[in-house]
């Protein structure tokens, strides 16, 4: 099984290279690997509650009574019918405002966010770059390396292996052993983003991992994201940073109020965006 | 803008040439003729039960993580796990023991003390068990919007922490039996049996809270309620055999059979009364630990795929 993983990693990594070469020659794209189907989602948020609705109990009451829904539980229709196919080799940038429902649809395509209508189809699991959720700040950061990597489904052994690199990446050095509620902002991100990518993936989806940290790490990260891309079959990027994409990317979507609103190549899709 | 367009973005794939779907073949056929499998499907039950395995690690680290966090605050730390049930020891033992008068009560074994500090640490076991396994999946969306694992992990992992706490609660229970002059008796070898099932009943209870409080967040207000009715129930504080004496027998069988109360009397018996528990009592803790814990864990994993959605 572990051979098997590895082989096609192989495969992966050599078909990604080649798809890399051939960026703009599209006419030689391989197998699908993300296929999203008239997808719909639509989540959940509590706690919502607008000024003007008091939350007193006698107004609780009286929705009860009328038979209204809880004000404090809002219903939000983030994607909106989605269709479009991913092939190996591919690496989509997704654009579009705050609130267009770029985040969610990479979590819908992680598996992560159930649909309420339609379907995501991949062929191996995709990964979300995100590990935050899982650290707890309270602990060290040598704590947390070990939690991160656990949470990332890592095996013992590859936690040792992996530990040093991540400490090596991250350049928090003596830190490691306070607190991460210690850490400076950049500090910290740079820690998450040392962990979240010391894993190799299939179909990577990356949400706004570059922004954080400076120049050098800017760089650094910029570099990682490169060979992982290489790495991984398929790679999602969303960023609100036009020129990443555009270093990156070999196809855009464009995202608006939960539709595609353009997808194809970058320079006609960025060109429109930045009309827009 | 609308559907159209999105149509368009798709015909305009279809141009890329290669693997392309069909004229009038759908996305979803499409998909599975080259073998793409929906990425949110619930696995079988087998494959689920070797994932959560394979996730043993982050399981038992995240517990210990979140039990090392949780006091990371306070000056005396860890020691709460230990003083939060001895405090709440005293305050019953000077509400029921001294002022309502159930120190010299027959049927407490004469040790009003233990008797009592072992209903409390049992109880507390499973109260806080069940309490952590209602918020294991509502209080971690986050985590479960951004990551790939068994949900289940996650009640077990709240579980397990509650087990680790009671190592502490036990070595101090056990100091005060000893204190309060019990001997130490062969019976005690059953004392890792009698927590083995009370962990698979409260992991089973947790898994089932965990799926209702991830859908109806009212459960969390509701819960303390429910415990506290549970708590006075049990015998924690009294014993019901002799408490409830001219009262219908079919209530003093409720009681006795309801699974907290069955687990401190497995307990009790080890610790105080030194003697083996009965027939009934053994087949009430191993009936509860094997019903919740199957119930829990199929209720729970029929909703696998739903619970990134709160």
């Amino acid at each position: 099984m572990a051979e098997l993983t590895k082989e096609r990693s192989q495969v992966a990594l050599e078909e990604g290279k080649a798809a890399q070469e051939v960026v703009r020659a599209p006419e030689k794209r391989g197998k699908p690997t993300v296929v999203v189907d008239n997808l719909h989602i639509v989540y959940r948020v509590y706690g919502a509650a607008s000024v003007h609705e008091k939350g007193n109990a006698a107004n609780a009451l009286m929705r009860i009574l009328r038979r209204q829904g809880r004000p404090q539980m809002k219903e939000v229709h983030a994607v909106k019918g989605v269709s479009f196919v991913a092939y190996h080799g591919d690496a989509i940038g997704i654009i579009g405002r705050n609130g267009s429902g770029k985040s969610t649809l990479l979590r819908a395509i992680a598996g992560l966010l159930p649909p309420t209508k339609g379907a995501v189809y991949t062929d191996g699991q995709p990964s979300l770059l995100g590990v935050n959720a899982a650290l707890m700040k309270d602990l060290t950061g040598e704590r947390n390396i070990v939690l991160g990597c656990y949470a990332m489904g890592m095996t013992p052994a590859q936690v040792r292996e992996k530990y040093d690199e991540i400490v090596e990446f991250s350049g928090i050095d003596e830190f490691v052993n306070l607190p991460m509620s210690a850490y400076s902002s950049g500090m910290g991100a740079r820690l998450r983003f040392a962990i979240a990518s010391a894993k190799t993936h299939d179909v990577l989806l990356i949400d706004e991992a570059l922004a954080t940290g400076d120049r050098e790490f800017k760089r650094k990260s910029q570099e990682r994201i490169r060979q992982m891309r290489e790495e991984a079959g398929t790679v999602f990027l969303v960023a609100h940073n036009l020129d990443v994409i555009e270093e990156t990317c070999n196809r855009v979507i464009w995202m608006h109020k939960g539709k595609i609103k353009m997808d194809g190549d970058p320079d006609k899709v960025l060109a429109a965006y930045t009309k827009n | 803008m609308s559907q159209p367009e999105s149509a368009v973005a798709d015909a305009q794939a279809g141009d890329r040439g290669g693997a392309t779907p069909m004229k009038g073949e759908s996305l979803a056929a499409f998909a599975e003729r080259h073998g793409l499998r929906r990425s949110i499907a619930r696995p079988a039950l087998p494959v689920y039960l070797r994932q959560l395995w394979q996730r043993r690690h982050f399981i038992v680290t995240y517990a210990t993580s979140r039990n090392l966090s949780k006091y990371s605050n306070s000056v005396l730390g860890q020691l709460w796990q230990v003083i939060t049930p001895l405090l709440n020891a005293a305050v019953y033992w000077l509400m029921f023991g001294l002022i309502l008068g159930q120190k010299d009560k027959p049927g407490v074994g004469g040790n009003y003390t233990a008797f009592l500090i072992t209903g409390v640490m049992v109880f507390t076991f499973t109260q806080r068990s069940v309490l952590g396994g209602a918020k294991s999946v509502s209080s971690n969306l986050s985590l479960i919007r951004a990551l790939h694992f068994p949900r289940a992990s996650l009640p077990l992992a709240y579980t397990l922490q509650e087990l680790q706490q009671l190592g502490w609660s036990m070595a101090v229970l056990i100091a005060i039996v000893l204190v309060t002059g019990e001997p130490v008796t062969w019976l005690w070898l059953l004392i890792p049996v009698a927590l083995l099932l009370q962990t698979l009943f409260n992991l089973g209870a947790a898994l089932m809270v965990a799926r209702i409080g991830a859908f109806v967040r009212d459960v969390n207000q509701l819960l303390p309620f429910a415990l506290r009715t549970w708590l006075y129930a049990s015998g924690v504080f009294y014993s019901i055999q002799e408490q409830t004496k001219g009262l219908p027998e079919l209530l003093r069988w409720v009681l006795e059979v309801n699974p907290a109360a069955a687990y401190i009397q497995f307990m009790r018996d080890l610790l105080i009364f030194e003697q083996a528990p009965s027939a009934v009592t053994w087949i009430t803790c191993v009936f509860w630990a094997v019903c919740a814990l199957i119930v829990g864990f199929l209720y729970f994993w029929l909703a696998e795929e739903k619970y990134g959605r709160g």
